[in-house]
């Protein structure tokens, strides 16, 4: 008999091209998704050394990361220029680096265009069972439809572009199990925030996370990728979720998927990924989803969160005291006092969007929040930035747009947008934003920006009061 | 890659957990499209600050850094690694890396050096007077004072930085082996090579 297997374990044996002495592997490279930001050195490293892209076809590149997300042409279809200029190079040799390379394309003005980690699934690119790689630590993203998905560096860009392989160590293996039915007002992100908030910001360093349980079934293969996403954010470089019925349904007749016979084969594959009863993972992490709250971050570390109805903490409140000089650090930047109520922490800006909350599903629980209500007067700037242009023509026919509108926020074109602070869209110094995204670090949404990390119907919230809110006061 | 096998030198003692690689070199500086310069964006936002360490005369050129707990964790950007490069950093010494990190500085000849908190706490005192030597053949860390804190590192990633190989040109001699998976997949899943319909 076979030794019972975990779904990491299954994709990892199927890439292993050789396995050296030592115990690192060449691993294949199924899917190599490319954006402007951390490929321009790669392929100038592939036309130095004379290398060619080993396989093109199984390469995707779209511009995300730089791109502004106010209107890209005019009214008669003529494009317009890009202000920044270093961005308008980046993205000019991104746009030229792909045809000279053989790669597949999506342009900045194409319906098709959107944040990379959002294209992928929608595209049917992203399959289960697939190892897919891009030069962004939010490629954790699709392992929410059960790829093995992680981020790479420039230099490694440039080795899958040249090999389509990764040398590798196996990874550790741990296990988020949550189960039960999630309370009124709690998504995937409040799920994502309250894991990250239990095992810490390194608590997956070394490890694969594989999410499981009944509360994890019970997502929308949206949710899953927001569950997803953030593994980077618990340390680990790659999550997964097993591929089931709720993912196959997901991405049947996407444009990349397979077709006929062939999406039979896949599906009886991809089943057959799932963990072997009686495997093992090297850590355990069991979370009870009655404990979830609509959940917030009140520091400058993704494990800073705590309930919507909680209290900022005191420094002195944790043991380890590294941990107390973070978190007076932390408070400092982003002029908090311990004890204040999450609740009475005023707003000025709001960003829906990001790779991890800005699919179709995301944009419609904001919308149910502020249908027929007006953002507050405090709330200074507030944007809604789609995940792609499908997502957005998704919106636009179910009418959402106007939803948005009349509250008085923006509707803008796909990007990465406020997640990152490098394209027009910037969180002002020593403003506070309630922002969908995932990253809460110093300077993230621009210099002195002060980011607290919240769900889409959360933000939508914060956005209608002005300040941090508990969504299910403003549901019926 | 330039080889690495001995550093001896300064250690900026920064100490510091959690350090993500927005704050080793934030967003507006990864709009370049080449790998030099960026130094002068390194840790910007600390270095506002006028006391701050990195300015400090005695940790001019400084080749090792002294960090904290899980240091580069977040975004994937190599220009972290390309801006402590330029700075003059060879060696970082710390408890722990995010795994993104720490493959990228090796892959630009930095070598992550992993020892317990307490040794990082004795280097940060010793570093705030004194150099630091650094030996990677020995596996060690060693001190004027008699400190000796010998650390692990992958024998894969230690050949690479002795002899500062490029992993590209290793990979290739795998060339038949590479082939011969990309065979196998296509005869037994086939759809796994995307086409449009």
């Amino acid at each position: 008999m076979t030794r019972p297997r975990t779904l990491y374990e299954k994709i990892w044996d199927a890439h292993v091209v050789e396995q050296r002495p030592d115990g690192t592997c060449l691993i294949f490279i199924d899917r190599h998704l490319v954006h402007e930001v951390t490929s321009p050195q790669a392929f100038a490293g592939l036309r130095a050394s004379g290398r060619t892209v080993r396989r093109p076809d199984l390469t995707l590149a779209v511009p995300d990361h730089n791109l502004p997300t106010t209107a890209r042409q005019d009214a008669a279809g003529n494009r317009l220029p890009i202000a920044d200029l270093e961005s308008a190079a980046q993205l000019a040799a991104l746009a030229q680096n792909a045809p000279d390379f053989g790669i597949r394309y999506i342009d900045a003005v194409a319906a098709e265009q959107g944040i990379v980690h959002v294209v992928g699934p929608e595209q049917g690119f992203s399959l289960p069972g697939t190892t897919i790689v891009c030069g962004d630590s939010h490629t954790a993203c699709h392992g929410g439809i059960g790829a093995l998905a992680f981020g790479i560096g420039t230099s490694e860009v440039e080795h899958v572009l040249a090999t389509q392989t990764l040398l590798l160590q196996p990874a550790k293996t741990m296990e988020v199990r949550v189960e039960g039915e999630v309370g009124r007002g709690v998504t995937a992100k409040d799920v994502i925030l309250h894991i990250t908030g239990t095992i810490g910001a390194a608590g997956g360093t070394g490890h694969v996370i594989e999410y499981t349980g009944s509360t994890i079934r019970a997502l929308s293969v949206e949710g899953r990728l927001t569950v997803s996403n953030m593994a980077i954010e618990g340390g680990a470089r790659a999550g997964l979720i097993a591929p089931d019925a709720t993912t196959f349904a997901y991405l049947k007749g996407r444009p990349y998927a397979p077709k006929g016979a062939d999406w039979d084969a896949a599906v009886a594959y991809w089943t057959s990924l799932a963990t072997d009863p009686g495997a093992t993972y090297d850590k355990i992490v069991v979370i009870d989803a009655a404990d979830i709250a609509p959940s917030v971050t009140w520091g400058t570390s993704p494990e800073d969160v705590v309930p919507i109805t909680g209290l900022v903490p005191a420094p002195d409140s944790f043991a380890d005291s590294s941990k107390q000089a973070a978190a007076a650090k932390s408070l400092a930047y982003m002029g908090l006092e311990p004890g204040t109520r999450m609740q009475d922490v005023a707003i000025e800006n709001i960003f829906i969007g990001s790779c991890t909350n800005s699919r179709i599903e995301d944009l419609r629980a904001a919308a149910a929040v502020l249908k027929g209500r007006h953002k507050a007067a405090g709330v200074k700037w507030a944007i809604v930035v789609p995940g792609s242009g499908l997502v957005k023509a998704q919106a636009e026919a179910e009418g959402l747009d106007r939803i948005f509108t009349d509250a008085g926020l923006e509707w803008r074109e796909p990007g990465c947008s406020a997640c990152l602070g490098m394209n027009p869209d910037k969180v002002p110094a020593g403003e506070r934003c309630a922002s969908t995204s995932n990253r809460n670090f110093v300077g993230r949404q621009g210099p002195g920006s002060r980011t607290h990390l919240v769900s889409p119907a959360m933000a939508a919230a914060a956005a209608v009061t002005g300040r941090l809110t508990d969504v299910r006061e403003l549901m019926d | 890659m330039t080889p690495i096998e001995k550093v001896e030198g300064r250690a900026i003692p920064f100490g510091l957990k959690n350090v993500d690689t927005d704050v080793i070199i934030p967003a507006k500086w990864l709009k370049t499209i080449s790998r030099e310069g960026l130094g002068q964006g390194a840790f910007e936002t600390l270095r506002a600050d006028p006391d701050n360490l990195f300015d400090r005369p005695e940790f001019q050129r400084a080749p090792i850094l002294i960090a904290g707990d899980n240091f580069g964790c977040g975004s994937s950007r190599e220009h972290a690694a390309w801006a402590l490069g330029d700075l003059g950093i060879r060696v970082v010494i710390a408890p722990s890396y995010s795994d993104i990190f720490s493959g990228n500085a090796v892959k630009n000849g930095i070598l992550p050096v992993v020892l317990p908190q307490a040794a990082i706490d004795r280097l940060m005192a010793v570093a705030a007077t004194d150099p630091i030597h650094v030996d990677l053949d020995t596996q060690t860390v060693t001190t004027p004072f008699q400190d000796r804190f010998t650390f692990d590192i992958d024998p894969f990633r230690k050949m690479c930085l002795l002899q500062g190989l490029d992993e590209i040109s290793l990979t290739e001699k795998s060339e038949a082996a590479i082939a011969a998976h990309e065979q196998k997949i296509a005869k037994t899943q086939p759809w796994l090579t995307p086409t449009l319909a």
